[in-house]
């Protein structure tokens, strides 16, 4: 019987070898990179709302307090969105023949809340509330980012589960002393480590086993 | 050329041989594993039902109800455990039996508008003890939604009114100087002019704190004040809360 393979056949075998880790690994690579890319994440995608707001504006020019808005962060689980009214209080005087803002004047006079877009789209499964959040001591622009610098919101961050566990295990990394809470210019620098552990110890803050247990956030 | 076409002869020709057999099964199973592949990697068939459960979350939109929104309002005529509002002072800020049709004096001031000056229904002491607590709760709270225009201390100047906002009258001048404290407490709650109510924003009790904050502000913007509470014979009136501190 004639041998069946050939004396290339050594050479291919070796090569091919090589080459399924050298692909393997590169397939590999890839996946964890397109899993955590904005395609998949949506990070960096500002997008389109009903209403031009601007965050840059009210927040970086007018220097608007998160929570003139946002008016729930500190009590409840939804930071809040704001009533047309809020608009209003406002825009009743200001820019009030706009016609940017039809819109909001036309959410006012037909009763009808404006449809926003969600930026940050949690999966359900996992449970998050802004009002424990800012109780510890996180500041808005540690997940959100800086805000007051954009005209139109994206998400900073990937919301994913490696993302939140990174400040879970040590959050000690990320946390500020509560006045600083809605400062968007705080650094993380501005406190120096052992300021930061203690301000753990002064906020409560549970340790490692019970911040990372999956009924923490999946319940 | 030829090698591919004699790949293809030797292909087809062992799987005429082998249809029928058990290796057959085989090259089933790789053709589904394959086809599912495919679906998954496009992704057809992919399911978000994790991602996206069947119940409401805050500002959701809902098919359900007529109006489309999943958040609903507190249905008419019940009353939220706590919200019963037996308290008229500490909710309203008025008096018992307020006369609706009572005349009020008023004032124009250099601009040309007419100003209430006097408030008959408004009642003149607050409904809870005067702490530090409530007075650092007021300012936290005017920090929030009043400096937008009545500004830091009060006078009127905002970053709203600068921008073009009818600027509210300042809190520095005798009129509102000597208004009852109750008159604050409506204002927040009504909205007043120009100004929308804030309930909405501010509960009953961190309402009533940022009026104790108000009245210390007029204590701290007014050199009379200030002068006597600082001689120390200040007869701190019940109204002015910044003399307790």
């Amino acid at each position: 019987m004639a041998q069946f393979f050939n004396k290339s056949a050594n050479n291919i075998a070796r090569i091919s070898m090589v080459a399924a880790v050298v692909l393997g690994g590169t397939a590999f690579f890839a996946y964890t990179q397109i899993a955590r890319s904005s395609y998949l994440t949506g990070r960096y995608l500002e997008k389109q709302q009903p209403v031009q707001f601007s965050h840059k504006h009210h927040v970086g020019d007018d220097g608007i307090d998160c929570r003139y808005c946002h008016s729930t962060v500190e009590t409840t689980a939804s930071a809040g969105m704001p009533s047309t009214q809020t608009c209003m209080n406002c825009h009743s005087q200001i820019w009030a023949d706009s016609p940017y803002l039809e819109p909001v004047r036309a959410s006012f006079r037909e009763n009808k809340p404006i449809e926003w877009e969600r930026v940050h789209d949690l999966p359900e499964f996992a449970y998050f509330n802004h009002s424990i959040h800012i109780a510890k001591g996180v500041g808005c622009s540690t997940c959100h980012g800086q805000i007051d610098n954009m005209p139109a919101v994206f998400q900073e961050n990937t919301l994913q589960m490696e993302w939140c566990l990174a400040c879970h295990r040590e959050p000690e990394k990320f946390i500020r002393p509560k006045s600083e809470i809605y400062n968007m210019q705080w650094q993380d620098g501005d406190l120096t480590t052992e300021e930061r552990v203690d301000l753990k110890a002064k906020n409560k803050i549970r340790g490692k086993e019970m911040m990372t247990s999956c009924s923490t956030c999946h319940r | 050329m030829s090698m591919s076409n004699r790949f293809a002869e030797v292909k087809s020709t062992k799987a005429k041989g082998k249809i029928g057999n058990g290796k057959g099964m085989g090259s089933l199973l790789t053709f589904y594993f394959l086809l599912f592949t495919f679906a998954f990697l496009t992704g057809c068939g992919v399911r978000f039902d994790m991602q996206d459960q069947p119940r409401y979350k805050a500002y959701k939109k809902s098919d359900f109800f007529t109006d489309g929104r999943a958040s609903r309002d507190i249905p008419e005529g019940t009353v939220a455990r706590g919200l019963l509002k037996e308290n008229k002072a500490l909710h309203t800020g008025k008096i018992d039996n307020p006369d609706p049709n009572v005349q009020v004096e008023t004032t124009t001031n250099a601009a040309g508008n007419t100003l209430v000056s006097s408030f008959p229904n408004a009642i003149d002491e607050f409904p809870m003890p005067m702490t530090k607590e409530l007075v650092d709760r007021g300012q936290d709270r005017y920090n929030i939604y009043c400096i937008v225009c009545h500004g830091p201390v009060g006078a009127g100047d905002g970053m709203i009114v600068r921008r073009g906002f009818g600027p509210p009258p300042t809190y520095h001048d005798d009129r509102l100087r000597n208004a009852p404290v109750g008159h604050f407490f409506d204002v927040i709650t009504n909205g007043w002019g120009k100004m929308n109510g804030y309930a909405d924003k501010l509960p009953a009790a961190d309402r009533w704190a940022v009026v104790a904050y108000i009245r210390t502000l007029q204590v701290s913007q007014n050199p009379e004040e200030t002068m006597k509470m600082n001689s120390g014979t200040s007869a701190t009136p019940t109204a002015t809360p910044g003399g307790a501190r």
